[in-house]
């Protein structure tokens, strides 16, 4: 199947399933590695992880969408464009931070330094500035965004419930923590695989 | 050309000042009421964040005082002045409690502790016990490296003549220096405890004899003295029990190898490192 030839529904539902599991943000794309391997210890922070991710990167796409055409492109200051999407991402974060902050204190401290991290989260910069050079229009660009930050979310929660059985199991002292995280996040990338060529982009 | 430069500072500029506005707005709508206490209770405390009240740092504790979770003398570190402050704040009294004091259970440096080996490593304790278990003859004695001087955040102990020494003046009882030494030789104890048996070697009285003139050589002698039945030789070694003791003495007057140390009787610290 391919994404180009496909129409309608099947079109988004075929960009979806090429984010989330074709060409994942972290097992494929190796973007956002950081929270992936610091807040995947728990399954419930890890999910929440992922709905903050979702919710910045949905919405950073389409704000920064909108900065692109309708501000830089006129202006000529295409050459702006990173400093300006993570102006805007950097905001949203400090919103969602707020927000959370407000809403759910214990997901609040638990994501702890891995929250206002979304700043720098390559994986929302990356989504945004790859949506602008892919030439999608505002509509793929938000299904693109959140299809993406879904498969961040299922490999961060995936990854999260792996950890949570490794901590009964006999680990080798050495391995013990992020040795051996890193190591099954090598294994699930290797699974994720697998999906190559489901897909074409 | 000029319009190059102004033009994307003046739209970054309007960028940042309209995404500044909405966060300005955003921080009031879902501004948190805290209690102005946790701030008050902060400010009383020491800000050592050393952690010896069980809780994750100043901050952690101001807010479990607060919330209730917490006595407001739960600070060994601030002791009695701070938890009055602490008290006031909370409009609680704070309850008695005893404060703790690092206690060094070990004289082998003063007993002239033989050494077994020369060693020339890094000047750390854990680096030496890392090989061969120290340079030392007793495997419970002081290295007199100071792991525990460089752990202490409050210039509370220090080697002096190769022994770690605590300045029990300054001693807030926060158990770092506990934790930094290799050897488990400090022990955290109530700063009311009047004596205490500086050796931990649980060796024959005769190897002891043999490597070290201030070791506890399980004698008994002590525990035949003691009236109250407040000291016992366990497993090779003496151990006060501090429910009992009263203090009397008798156990230091009559300790063969004055392994015993009566704390009301030490040395002024600062005097020994001038």
């Amino acid at each position: 199947m391919s994404i180009e030839s496909a129409t309608g529904i099947t079109r988004i539902v075929l960009i979806l399933l090429y984010a989330i599991l074709v060409n994942n943000v972290l097992l494929v794309q190796f973007q956002g590695i950081c929270p992936f391997l610091g807040v995947s210890r728990r399954v419930e922070t890890a999910a929440g992880m992922g709905i903050a991710v979702t919710f910045v990167m949905a919405i950073s796409a389409l704000v920064t969408w909108v900065v692109q055409k309708l501000i830089l492109d006129p202006l000529g200051l295409g050459y702006l464009q990173t400093i300006a999407f993570i102006l805007v991402i950097a905001a949203l974060v400090q919103f969602v931070e707020m927000f959370l902050k407000k809403s759910s204190p214990t997901l609040y401290s638990s994501l702890g330094v891995y929250l206002p991290l979304i700043t720098t989260n390559c994986a929302v910069l990356g989504v945004t500035l790859i949506n602008i050079s892919a030439g999608y229009d505002l509509g793929v660009a938000v299904i693109n965004a959140v299809g993406t930050a879904l498969g961040f979310t299922l490999a961060i929660v995936l990854l999260a419930g792996i950890r949570e059985r490794m901590e009964l199991g006999n680990t080798p002292k050495n391995l013990r923590g992020f040795s051996i995280s890193l190591i099954t996040a090598g294994l699930m990338a290797v699974a994720f695989m697998g999906f190559t060529g489901l897909i074409k982009g | 050309m000029i319009m190059d430069i102004i033009v994307p500072a003046l739209i970054l500029g309007g960028m940042g000042l309209i995404f500044g506005l909405m966060l300005a707005f955003a921080s009031k709508k879902f501004k948190i009421e805290k209690d102005e206490r946790i701030e008050q209770v902060r400010e009383a405390l020491p800000g050592a964040n050393c952690g010896a009240c069980g809780f994750a740092g100043c901050d952690a504790f101001a807010e479990a005082v607060v919330k209730g979770e917490a006595s407001v003398n739960g600070c060994p570190v601030g002791k009695a002045p701070v938890a009055k402050k602490i008290g006031e704040i909370m409009g609680t009294e704070p309850e008695e409690g005893d404060d703790k004091v690092a206690f060094v259970r070990c004289q082998g440096a003063l007993g002239g502790i033989k050494a077994k080996a020369k060693y020339s490593g890094v000047n750390n304790c854990q680096a030496a016990t890392d090989v061969a278990g120290g340079d030392l003859a007793c495997r419970f004695a002081c290295l007199g490296k100071g792991d525990c001087e460089v752990a202490c955040p409050f210039d509370a102990i220090h080697v002096v003549n190769n022994l770690a020494t605590v300045d029990r003046e300054k001693c807030v009882g926060c158990g770092i220096c506990a934790k930094a030494c290799p050897r488990g030789v400090i022990d955290i104890i109530s700063s009311k405890s009047p004596v205490g048996v500086a050796c931990r070697n649980t060796d024959s009285g005769k190897d002891v004899r043999a490597i070290c003139m201030r070791g506890c050589i399980a004698c008994k002698l002590c525990e035949k003295k003691c009236e109250y039945d407040a000291i016992h030789v366990t497993n090779g070694v003496s151990v006060v029990d501090y429910d009992k003791c009263v203090g009397c003495g008798v156990c230091v007057e009559n300790c063969p190898t004055k392994a015993i140390v009566d704390f009301r009787k030490l040395g002024d610290v600062k005097a020994a490192l001038a």
